[in-house]
């Protein structure tokens, strides 16, 4: 069920990207589309031709069936047949007949089969072939010379409609005739066997009759495998129910308890993951009243709370202080584990930690007071707060690299190249955008378009990557299916994803050549997405059947499902005919967030839910999980979709050359659709906060057979002074 | 392989690879574009003034909405006269120690482009009432309002700047508002947002993908180009859709004795060239010149000021126009 709502939810996206794209060709080659060129009548008559041919197949499709059965009738092989029937009778078809065979006495002799009819035939074949032969009139006349007016071709499709109508209806009639013969044939079919059921020799048959309907009436006692004692759970494996009640949401298998975990790293874990839905909560909230700005701009006129100071509070928090915590969290999981080692350096972890929220809270001051970078994207913290977040970074790769040094194993497992990979990059893209001392004019331009795009690609998503291939074949309970398909899209990830950074100023005034560099490189991400994509579907061959009774792999679904769609999407947003419609409008908006939170968001989830009940032995209630994820998923599609539409027509307003200002108003009801979903997204995350809480909150609920046990203990302890 | 399984060698490779890949499509263009440009010979420095108010432009995150690159296509043509050049931005520097450069180009165009919106909106007037709240201008806009970049004064003494906001954006507030120092300071910013000409004998980028031209057909006057379309363009931000203006700030279109009245010569000279004659309003831009207006496009935004709003006036052809155009192109060059 859920798989097939997943498929759904699936084609829907593909289906949207697919016709988001068919404006974009039609606007590339006008003339292919366009309902004046001369090109139309052969579409028109193709398309015909194709009607004709079509309703040909079902007809001969239907022709044959009817032959089958008068072959069937044919006296050869109708003894055969009437056997076949005679041993295929249900139960109570047996019953009627040993009652009719006991009542009535009464022999008839079998009946001959009438001759055949051809006429059917031959209307068919005159049908098939004159079909056939107007087709290709149609044809000829389409392609002819003759037709470059659009008047004639007008009139060839006026007459069309009729023909077409015609050879439809002497479908349908021919049809009913077809039906009417098969169902004579069937009758005297019918007729033969109930001949041959009154003929058939006395007292064996109805031994033989009898039999199979007391074979055909067995039904299992339902208790042949257990028997009727109760349930005993002599080894410790079974789950005994007693009186099962109707559950509310479907049952989930339960995470599995997971020993030797050091508390200590445990506890670091749930910080780095509490810290991030902190962020993520905080992060979202403003994301929120800045969506809602969209529709109500004097909400407020507070200067601390204007759009423009917000709009990047929002994105870096989330960024900086929920994705990035997220995945740390989990790399602190990962890393060592994979290694089959202890973490190197708990301190260094904390230290880490601190830097990184330290980073987040003042930059998120900063920016509210008005103190930012000089507005690129994700650049808007000044440097000393970026120094802290690069310290943060680079404490945790030195811990990373010295606990993959002491590994256990021979081999670094790949997620350790990504985890490791990513921090590095981070660091290097960092570096280059923040160093003080240059970047004048459009130097700037470029090292933003380089450290924007790398910052999502080479620190988010080879991080997020990283944890997948150890957590999803974790959580499948097998491994990834091919582990060189993951080093392929490692290093094609590098190759083509570092160069694409300036597809954000296509048609800018950067060098020509270095747009085009980017517009290849985004076409070249196909190869490490699909790579990607199929390597985790894969996985899933032979275990799709776990996704309906997991928690946590929905969540891994539906990231895959956004890491091929969105990454796709971001390869046809770059080249040039579909920039020129889409630069600049809220597609960018909707396509971060189908990437960020369909990608990153649900990966970075689907881990926090299978490893926390690993570290805490706790699980969120399934319906809070399900809720969360329903409305996450529900609430991201309510918002990319209609801002995906509405941003397309705006930029077709734009290209046509339509005022400004009707741009605003047209997209009015799609920034209120995308308020809306950013709601349901928002509420998602206090219900995802709840979870967190259940899992890792330490409630005090008395465990009966526990303390039963300490109170026998207890007793044991007071009777012994005593003696 | 030895690659995969010593650390050291394979993150060293990863990382090797990345700054090599890094330093050529990202650092050696970015020197070499900071290197290699040079500001135009008529680029005029921005006025302390306006730095200081770049630096509120800044501050409050106007990049988010708001772009300043005039990209070479054909739709990009109405906010600026020429494709935006290398040499546009190469006078930009770091804005100092603790803050990079900002060369504004940003990459959302929720608000319009503001390349050249000095040369559109010259005016102080507009700016100054657009920035205390849009909506007193643009009725549908939603850019945030700024009211903290003014005060309200119950006496503003003679030296105060006062911005006539109709009551209903007052919010139930007594007395005058008055622009303070930031105020002017972004509004100076923003009058200094113009495009740099070309020095004589540079031929300017071409605008790719262009338009296709809507059939003409047979005779000119069958294409007569949408006046609502024009007028809400480039004359509905200070004369209102309503054509009643904006009372101390701009003059109603309705009733107007210039859209009205006979000097058909005057009011062509007013769309094509600006207007700044009567003290109780606003100066006008050359709105037809900036926009690079046809006789077509005049004449058809006429007819629709003298038919709307209950204006009743004589329709004029482009011919008409055409001439009157030519005049002033000639005046202009004397």
């Amino acid at each position: 069920m859920q798989t097939k709502i997943f498929g759904k939810t699936a084609s829907l996206i593909i289906s949207f990207l697919v016709f988001g794209v068919i404006p974009v060709t039609a606007r590339a080659n006008p003339s292919d589309f366009s309902f004046h060129s001369s090109k139309t009548p052969v579409w028109i008559a193709l398309l015909f031709t194709l009607l004709l041919l079509f309703i040909a197949i079902i007809l001969k499709q239907r022709i044959v069936g009817v032959r089958k059965i008068y072959k069937k009738g044919r006296p050869g092989q109708q003894v055969d047949q009437l056997r076949k029937y005679t041993l295929g009778l249900n139960s109570r078809q047996i019953e009627k007949l040993i009652q009719y065979r006991q009542t009535n006495k009464n022999y008839v002799n079998s009946k001959g089969v009438t001759a055949l009819l051809f006429l059917i035939f031959t209307i068919g074949l005159s049908m098939f072939s004159y079909s056939g032969a107007n087709a290709q009139d149609v044809a000829k006349t389409a392609n002819s010379s003759l037709l470059g007016e659009a008047g004639i071709w007008i009139t060839v499709v006026l007459l069309l409609i009729p023909i077409t109508a015609g050879v439809v209806l002497i479908f349908v009639k021919v049809n009913s005739v077809l039906n009417q013969q098969k169902n004579k044939y069937l009758t005297e079919e019918a007729e033969a066997l109930a001949a041959h059921l009154r003929s058939l020799p006395e007292e064996e048959a109805d031994a033989l009759l009898k039999r199979r309907k007391a074979a055909l009436d067995y039904r299992l006692t339902h208790n042949e495998l257990s028997g009727n004692q109760r349930a005993e759970d002599e080894k410790g494996l079974l789950l005994i129910h007693d009186g099962v009640e109707l559950p509310i949401v479907a049952l989930k298998k339960k995470a599995l308890q997971r020993p030797n975990i050091d508390p200590a790293l445990s506890r670091l874990i749930l910080w780095y993951l509490g810290c991030a839905t902190f962020w993520l909560l905080f992060g979202t909230t403003v994301g929120e009243y800045v969506g809602v700005k969209f529709v109500a701009p004097d909400a407020d006129h507070i200067s601390w709370l204007s759009f423009g100071r917000l709009r990047p509070v929002h994105t870096n928090a989330v960024f900086w202080g929920w994705a990035s915590l997220g995945m740390l969290g989990l790399g602190y999981y990962v890393v060592p584990r994979v290694s089959n080692t202890k973490l190197a350096s708990m301190k260094k972890g904390w230290c880490a930690l601190i830097l990184i929220n330290a980073a987040v809270l003042l930059g998120s001051i900063c920016l509210m007071a008005g103190i930012n970078n000089g507005g690129g994207e994700y650049r808007e913290y000044i440097w000393p707060v970026m120094l802290l977040f690069g310290m943060g970074l680079l404490l945790t790769l030195e811990n990373f690299i010295k606990t993959i040094a002491t590994r256990t194993t021979k081999e670094i497992y790949i997620s350790n190249w990504y985890i490791v990979s990513a921090i590095m990059f981070a660091l290097v893209i960092t570096i280059v955008a923040y160093v003080p001392y240059w970047q004048n004019g459009l130097g700037e331009t470029i090292i933003q378009g380089y450290y924007m795009h790398q910052g999502v690609g080479m620190w988010f998503m080879l991080f997020t990557l990283g944890f997948v291939y150890y957590i999803l074949p974790q959580q499948l309970n097998k491994p990834i299916y091919s582990y060189s398909l993951g080093i392929l899209a490692f290093w094609t990830q590098i190759l083509f994803y570092t160069t694409i950074g300036t597809h954000h100023f296509v048609f800018s005034s950067i060098p020509w050549w270095l747009q085009t560099v980017a517009i290849v490189g985004s076409a070249g991400m196909a190869i490490p997405v699909l790579a990607g994509t199929t390597n985790f579907l894969m996985t899933f061959k032979g275990a799709w059947y776990k996704v309906t009774d997991s928690y946590t792999l929905p969540f891994f679904l539906v990231g895959i499902i956004f890491y091929f769609t969105g990454s796709m999407q971001g390869t046809a947003e770059a080249f040039r005919s579909t920039n020129l419609m889409w630069h600049f409008t809220d597609f960018t908006t909707a396509h971060s967030h189908l990437t960020m939170y369909g990608i990153i968001c649900f990966f970075i989830w689907a881990g926090v839910y299978a490893i926390i009940p690993r570290l805490t032995g706790k699980e969120a209630p399934q319906i809070t999980v399900g809720m969360h994820f329903w409305l996450a998923l529900i609430g991201l599609l309510f918002y990319t979709v209609p801002l995906m539409y509405g941003s397309t027509l705006k930029g077709l307003m734009w290209m046509e050359g339509k005022p400004f200002i009707e741009s605003v108003v047209m997209m009015a009801p799609y920034w209120l659709w995308r308020a809306i979903g950013g709601s349901l997204m928002w509420l998602s995350h206090l219900v995802f906060a709840y979870n967190m809480y259940k899992m890792i909150a330490n409630r005090e609920v008395v465990d009966v057979q526990e303390t039963a046990i300490q109170k026998l203990e207890e007793n044991t302890a007071a009777i012994q002074p005593i003696a | 392989m030895e690659l995969f399984d010593n650390h050291r060698k394979l993150f060293g490779t990863a990382a090797l690879f990345f700054i090599v890949l890094t330093t050529l499509v990202a650092i050696m263009p970015a020197i070499n574009n900071q290197e290699n440009n040079a500001a135009l010979p008529d680029a005029v420095p921005l006025s302390e003034d306006a730095i200081r108010g770049k630096a509120l432009f800044v501050s409050n995150g106007c990049v988010g909405c708001h772009t300043q690159q005039v990209r070479n296509v054909d739709m990009d043509k109405v906010w600026g006269a020429r494709p935006s050049l290398a040499a546009d931005y190469a006078d930009i520097h770091r804005t100092d120690f603790w803050r990079n450069t900002a060369t504004l180009m940003g990459t959302e165009r929720t608000g319009p482009d503001l390349t050249d919106i000095g040369t559109r909106q010259p005016g102080k007037e507009w700016h100054l009432v657009h920035l205390y709240n849009p909506r007193t201008v643009v009725r549908e806009s939603i850019m945030p309002a700024y009211p903290w970049l003014f005060t309200i004064k119950k006496e503003p003494s003679a030296s105060d700047i006062v911005v006539n906001v109709p009551a209903e954006y007052l919010n139930g507030q007594e007395g005058k508002v008055v622009a303070t120092k930031d105020a002017m300071y972004l509004v100076a910013y923003l009058q200094s947002l113009k495009q740099v000409k070309l020095p004589d004998g540079e031929t300017s980028p071409a605008f790719l993908y262009k338009r296709e031209e809507k059939k003409t057909g047979d005779n000119a006057a069958g294409a007569m180009p949408d006046g609502q379309a024009l007028f809400a363009a480039n004359c509905q931000s200070c004369h209102q859709a309503n054509g009643e203006g904006l009372q101390g700030a701009f003059p109603p279109l309705k009733g107007s004795s210039v859209v009205l009245g006979d000097n058909l010569e005057m009011y062509v000279d007013i769309i094509m060239n600006g207007y700044d004659a009567r003290p109780e309003f606003g100066s006008m831009p050359a709105v037809g010149t900036n926009a690079g207006f046809t006789e077509l496009e005049v004449a058809a935004l006429i007819n629709y000021e003298r038919s709307s709003w209950g204006n009743d006036g004589k329709k004029v052809t482009p011919e008409e126009v055409k001439k009157i155009i030519d005049f002033l192109k000639l005046k202009v060059t004397k």
